[in-house]
């Protein structure tokens, strides 16, 4: 199918083009908008609605996953006990010593299986791992994003946020040039959103599933026509530290619907 | 001219059924709908009314379509639902859910979710449990999701 | 993963008051034709009828066919009669049964 859409995009943008990453604006905090408010009002009717929103298959699967074997994520995480997890999902990227890298919520959940659960890591997009991530992220809905980017974090932030500015494949598109120069706009039959990832993981109506961010954006770089990252990667990991601050102090939304 | 109007008609099915990634040997059609119904009915006689059916009149994606029929019926045991028909016309096949109900339904209403591949006319059938045939249709639009990666 | 199961019953009613009930599976409802990753036919694998047993006597059934949505979504009525079980039950084109049993007390 041709996209000539996308092409006319890239025509139009192509002059804007001049200035280093490091000199490009970021998205200003006060025009900041959920995704969600990008949505036909019949998909946030199904998003909000908290038994239709079929998201909550895979929070209660992650709520039984969570309790369940001897030596269970409840055990350390009562929701009653100084762990309780409540909040947890909202700091996550963040760097762990430890591994001497950037881990997000779902690394997070493999390394507690690995260092005290004498468990094997999940594989990344499984659905046990999906389950628990929607979870733990559910016990932070309506709480805003609160991650660090000093530190040890910062070269991971930078990292993120020159992949953002980043063209790349045959189309030559940077997510900046949708996600903050023309949102609002129509794509064809899509208004284009923000791009903040304040509803993930999700529950897409194209994948008729859920699904991790790290998926979704496999297929933002597959839409431009590049070589998708795998989900997990250092990469996306660092592009999600960029993302979580720069959506800043949206509320948390997971369980969402997307298109 | 003929010819043309086919290859457009064509090429329109087969780009909203990429939308929802259904890639069928062939199309259902009315005349396949009217089919099942003489399958299911006969020639008993179907009548306009008494049947609600709401489906939205435009939707971003045929993946998830909500859907919510309502049979206007006292549901006694004397008087009530026995069956509602649902048809998505031109889906790779006609058939989209049947729903068998008694008078301990107490209300004839029923709401689900359902795939269209393209936008279509929707159709609703109840009999009810004097034999008679009751129907209503609707008709949505199905809009392409952009950037549709399979 | 399991097929997770959620319903939404009363768990208590007057006899005779109209009951909304409704149920959802985790079920991708198959087509049989998507093709995966690298271009082979997803085999079609769906739920094809659900029934809801009030007491053991089925109350309220479906015939489902391609065109439900994946994660089976259902919202529909029976009548409170008497305190009892309510089952709900999905049927796989595989053999497969998915239930669950909520209690209910009427009054």
């Amino acid at each position: 199918m041709k996209r000539w859409w996308l092409v006319m995009l890239v025509v139009s943008q192509a002059s804007a083009e001049t200035r280093s990453f490091a000199e490009r604006p970021d998205l200003p905090t006060d025009a900041v908008q959920s995704g969600t408010l990008f949505l036909t009002p019949d998909t946030r009717a199904l998003q909000a609605d908290d038994f239709a929103n079929p998201g909550y298959l895979w929070v209660e699967r992650g709520e039984e996953l969570f309790a369940e074997g001897e030596n269970s994520c409840s055990t350390c995480h009562a929701a009653s006990s100084e762990g309780a997890l409540a909040g947890a999902a909202a700091r996550y990227p963040q760097f762990d010593a430890g591994e001497d890298t950037l881990v997000n919520l779902e690394g997070r959940i493999n390394l507690c299986r690995q260092r005290y659960q004498q468990q094997p890591a999940l594989a990344y997009e499984s659905q046990d791992l999906l389950a628990l991530a929607a979870y733990v992220t559910s016990l932070s809905r309506g709480l805003a994003k609160n991650v660090s980017i000093e530190g040890e974090a910062a070269a991971y932030f930078q990292m993120g946020r020159a992949y953002y500015f980043q063209r790349r494949g045959q189309l030559n598109l940077a997510c900046n040039q949708c996600h903050d120069d023309n949102w609002g706009k129509q794509l064809r039959g899509d208004t284009i959103s923000q791009g903040h990832p304040s509803a993930w993981p999700a529950y897409r109506l194209e994948w008729q599933t859920f699904g991790s961010l790290h998926r979704r954006i496999r297929d933002c770089d597959s839409g431009v026509r590049a070589k998708p990252f795998p989900a997990g990667s250092e990469i996306y990991r660092s592009l999600e530290l960029y993302l979580a601050w720069r959506m800043r102090q949206l509320p948390l939304e997971s369980p969402g619907i997307r298109r | 001219m003929a010819n043309k109007l086919d290859r457009r008609q064509v090429l329109a099915r087969g780009a909203a059924l990429l939308s929802v990634g259904l890639v069928p040997a062939a199309f259902a059609s009315p005349a396949e709908v009217e089919l099942e119904l003489a399958g299911l009915f006969g020639d008993r006689l179907i009548q306009a009314g008494r049947v609600t059916l709401k489906v939205p009149p435009i939707v971003e994606n045929g993946y998830s379509v909500p859907l919510a029929v309502e049979v206007d019926s006292p549901m006694t045991a004397e008087d009530y639902v026995r069956r509602i028909v649902l048809f998505a016309e031109e889906n790779p096949q006609p058939n989209i859910a049947r729903f068998t109900l008694g008078p301990r339904a107490g209300r004839a209403s029923i709401q689900t979710r359902i795939r269209l591949g393209g936008s279509q006319t929707i159709r609703a059938i109840a009999e009810l449990s004097d034999g008679s045939l009751w129907s209503t249709q609707t008709f949505s639009i199905v809009t392409l999701a952009a950037c549709v990666i399979q | 993963m399991s097929n997770t199961i959620r319903i939404k019953a009363p768990g208590q009613a007057r006899r005779g008051e109209i009951m909304e009930l409704k149920a959802m599976i985790r079920h991708p409802m198959e087509t049989g034709y998507r093709r995966d990753l690298y271009g082979k036919q997803i085999p079609e694998d769906i739920l094809d009828r659900f029934e809801c047993r009030y007491n053991g006597e089925v109350v309220f059934s479906a015939e489902f066919f391609r065109a439900i949505a994946a994660d089976p979504f259902l919202t529909f009525y029976t009548v409170a009669t008497e305190s009892g079980t309510l089952e709900f039950r999905w049927y796989g084109q595989d053999e497969s049964v998915h239930s669950e049993v909520v209690q209910l007390e009427v009054e």
